[in-house]
């Protein structure tokens, strides 16, 4: 039974890490789209267009990738999470199928639109079909954030004598306090992958004196939509939901924080260390005294319940994974507001396309968001254990009852190698898209 | 309410299999007709043009399913375990297959991605079949042995086959000689499919000669179709009982009938798309006949200890199912709307077209 869960939730685990990459960058890109094909209908310069139609190329790998990887994470709910899926489907099948039916549909009928129906539509209609992709897949992100979130703080639910959960009011799933911190700080961090992508090709190019007028461009768009989203990641988003987190699952915003025993006069912050399980403390802490209490309830003094509060059933399963991806993805967060900040200022100064250093530096970051949005998911999943259903359904109630772990290895390292050859085929891609850069449309 | 979803899932999945079974059929006879270069790539071409937009209907199916019927979602995608994950991996083989095809233009890279596009969908295409052949066959649900089950009365686990290879062995796997039949079916009627929608949509120098594979195929379907109902009765004596008792049920095998027998006068059918809408009707015909064969079973339980799943006994909560009917009717009516103007913008054939793709 253990290692049977065991790999049920590592091949979940890698299943949607790697799914992941995909929807992050076409959430924020969309946007960035919808910018660039906006100004060329207020400015007609071309190279917004040719903006708008290099990165929807982009975009449409990306899709592609996210459709083919998102399809399998539809059906493990129901291949290895039976249980789960016949005790919850009632309520979070409600989301799951909204998700294909309304966004979804939306967003791949219209990026085939917007590919191949320029000249047959004109530009306020491609505008509208660049709109509706941007719609479907900031759609798409709610509801599977409003599933999620009601994992996290389950609402508008009873749960029946037999242990099904049953819907009661169908509106709560969208007003849950959980959903719109979470839905915001994801979109906004979705955002500052996808400005990075832009910003980093926009260095390479400048760097390559190639496409030097669209590398500019790129670039400079890159960096005002990254160092806006990176701060609103932060503040109010990352804030908001630090709270929630404190308010709804104290626990595990302990384990989070690397906070082992309740300190009476306020709560220190974590910088570095790292956790032992042993002793229960951190080794080589760094920490600053009192300020977690007072980011948290604005009280310098509050008290913040450590780890010794709880009993050992009620904590996350795995304390060290879900501490560094936390400070991972928070350290991570704080480097892009500095390095944004310090492209802007040479941005104002008119000096950002000639210091090769910072080029560079934009040009190499390119990975680390994608870091920090998947350790940002790392913290709410790994936060939620052990449960499925914060509080109510164990992760280990939710397994298939009838899949062996034999099974699930197979499948697991099938998955393993065939995204491994995917994960190979979509690199070349992108770089022979990145090669070929944007050219202009003849007309 | 049951009903409802049932009819909407069924219509859904009629769709699926409609659109992503031309598809299949497309990668089948590519497989084995398409010689040429310029034939492959246009031929590739009239699959990879829409494979995403008619995949969507999978994943509306795939939540709708979990939305309304929790736990024959979950009885079914875990008792089947294996062939879900296999046909998983299947369609993304295939999808990169069609992506990537034409991204390099060497022999080597374009001849595997043809290799590989033309083998999942064949694949798929049988496991789909087999798959149909499994819900009509029923499972030994909650794994009874002596009396007695092993699991809760509506799980079960199938192993891809067990020795015996029969459908009438206490555990059949998921494929047997029963299954295997119906999953020739399919790929027969998604490669008869497939040859159509070429024909309509493109203007490759096969089109002549699919009319002769048509016809071919259609008669191999014939004898495929009669000898199947005859083996069924022995898989299940009662199968057609249903019919017999709601006697317009047999409007479904008579829709399966109309698209069979129509094209076996291929030769005289003048315009390509009576001879795709008669494919079209062989698949929902197949389909909702085989559906209607069991209703309201869904899943039928080969032993006398636990009871079939039906509708009725899988479904959620009637709240749920009620909230959801009201935003499902907008779906739906969206659905429709984005495929109809999508397939206006993009009608015609292919290969006069300038995608730039």
């Amino acid at each position: 039974m253990e290692d049977m869960i065991f790999y049920d939730r590592l091949q979940f685990a890698f299943t949607i890490t790697f799914h992941y990459i995909f929807p992050q960058l076409t959430m924020g890109l969309s946007l960035i789209i919808v910018f660039f094909k906006w100004k060329f209908l207020r400015t007609k310069i071309q190279k917004y267009n040719d903006a708008a139609i290099f990165f929807m190329k982009i975009f449409a790998i990306n899709f592609t990738m996210g459709v083919v990887t998102g399809i399998p994470m539809e059906f493990q709910f129901g291949t290895n999470w039976a249980k789960f899926s016949e005790l919850t489907g009632g309520i979070i099948g409600q989301t799951l199928a909204m998700e294909g039916m309304f966004s979804f549909f939306l967003e791949s009928s219209f990026l085939a639109l917007f590919i191949f129906g320029e000249k047959l539509m004109g530009q306020k209609l491609h505008f509208l079909t660049g709109f509706l992709v941007f719609l479907g897949s900031w759609a798409s992100g709610w509801f599977i954030l409003a599933t999620n979130a009601w994992m996290q703080h389950p609402v508008g639910f009873e749960i029946l004598d037999n242990g099904k959960f049953v819907l009661k009011n169908f509106s709560e799933l969208f007003s849950n306090p959980w959903l719109i911190p979470a839905f915001l700080h994801n979109q906004f961090a979705s955002v500052v992958t996808s400005a990075f992508v832009v910003a980093s090709i926009g260095a390479f190019y400048i760097l390559r004196n190639k496409n030097l007028e669209h590398g500019k461009l790129f670039l400079k768009t890159g960096v005002i939509f990254g160092l806006i989203s990176s701060l609103l990641v932060a503040f109010p988003t990352g804030d908001w939901n630090a709270k929630n987190v404190a308010k709804y699952q104290p626990a595990s915003f302990a384990a989070m924080e690397g906070i082992f025993e309740t300190e009476n006069a306020g709560a220190e912050i974590v910088l570095i260390g790292q956790p032992n399980m042993v002793e229960k403390k951190l080794d080589n802490k760094i920490a600053v005294p009192n300020i977690l209490s007072f980011l948290t309830y604005q009280d310098w003094n509050k008290q913040i319940a450590g780890m010794d509060q709880f009993k050992k059933e009620e904590l996350p399963d795995n304390i060290p994974a879900l501490y560094y991806s936390y400070h991972i993805m928070v350290g991570l967060g704080t480097i892009f507001i500095g390095i944004m900040l310090l492209a802007i200022f040479f941005l104002w100064r008119k000096k950002l396309y000639t210091i090769k250093p910072l080029l560079w530096a934009i040009m190499f970051l390119v990975p680390f968001p994608y870091i920090a949005n998947l350790t940002g998911w790392y913290v709410a999943e790994l936060g939620r254990q052990p449960y499925l259903v914060y509080g109510l359904l164990k992760t280990s109630e939710g397994v298939s009852p009838t899949v062996s772990s034999g099974n699930t290895l197979f499948t697991l390292l099938g998955f393993v190698a065939l995204y491994m050859l995917l994960g190979l085929l979509f690199l070349l891609l992108v770089g022979k898209t990145i090669h070929q850069g944007p050219k202009p449309i003849k007309h | 309410m049951e009903l409802f979803w049932y009819i909407i899932i069924a219509l859904v999945l009629a769709i699926f299999f409609v659109l992503d079974g031309y598809d299949f059929g497309t990668g089948i006879i590519h497989l084995f007709y398409a010689k040429e270069e310029k034939d492959k790539r246009v031929i590739a071409k009239a699959a990879g043009l829409f494979w995403d937009s008619n995949e969507v209907w999978l994943v509306a199916a795939g939540g709708m399913l979990f939305m309304a019927f929790p736990t024959f979602y979950a009885s079914v995608f875990s008792g089947f375990y294996l062939p879900l994950i296999i046909v998983l991996w299947l369609i993304v083989f295939r999808a990169i297959g069609l992506e990537f095809r034409s991204q390099f233009n060497y022999t080597m890279w374009t001849s595997i991605w043809d290799k590989s596009f033309g083998v999942s969908s064949l694949l798929l295409a049988l496991f789909f079949g087999i798959a149909l052949g499994n819900i009509v066959r029923g499972v030994n649900l909650g794994r009874v042995e002596e009396g007695k089950s092993l699991y809760e009365a509506h799980y079960f686990f199938l192993p891809l086959w067990d020795s015996s290879f029969s459908p009438l062995s206490e555990h059949p796997g998921v494929i047997d000689w029963f299954t295997l039949i119906i999953g020739v079916i399919a790929v027969v009627t998604l490669a008869i499919h497939g040859a159509t929608w070429i024909r309509l949509k493109t203007a490759s120098s096969i089109n002549e000669k699919l009319k002769k594979v048509i016809f071919n195929l259609t008669i191999v379907l014939l004898v495929l179709t009669v000898f199947s109902i005859v083996v069924w009765q022995i898989v299940n004596p009662n199968s057609l009982n249903n019919f017999l008792e709601k006697p317009y049920l047999i409007i479904f095998p008579i829709i399966y009938l109309i698209g069979l027998f129509g094209l076996l006068f291929i030769k005289k059918i003048k315009k390509d798309s009576h001879s795709f809408i008669l494919s079209t009707l062989l698949i929902i015909g197949g389909i909702t006949s085989s559906l209607a064969s069991l209703f309201p079973v869904i899943l039928p339980s080969t032993n006398a200890t636990n009871k079939s799943l039906t509708i009725y006994n899988t479904a959620a909560e009637s709240y749920g199912l009620s909230v959801a009917f009201n935003w499902g009717i907008i779906g739906i009516v969206l659905l429709l709307i984005y495929f109809i103007v999508q397939k206006r913008l993009m009608k015609g054939k292919i290969d006069k077209m300038d995608y730039g793709h």
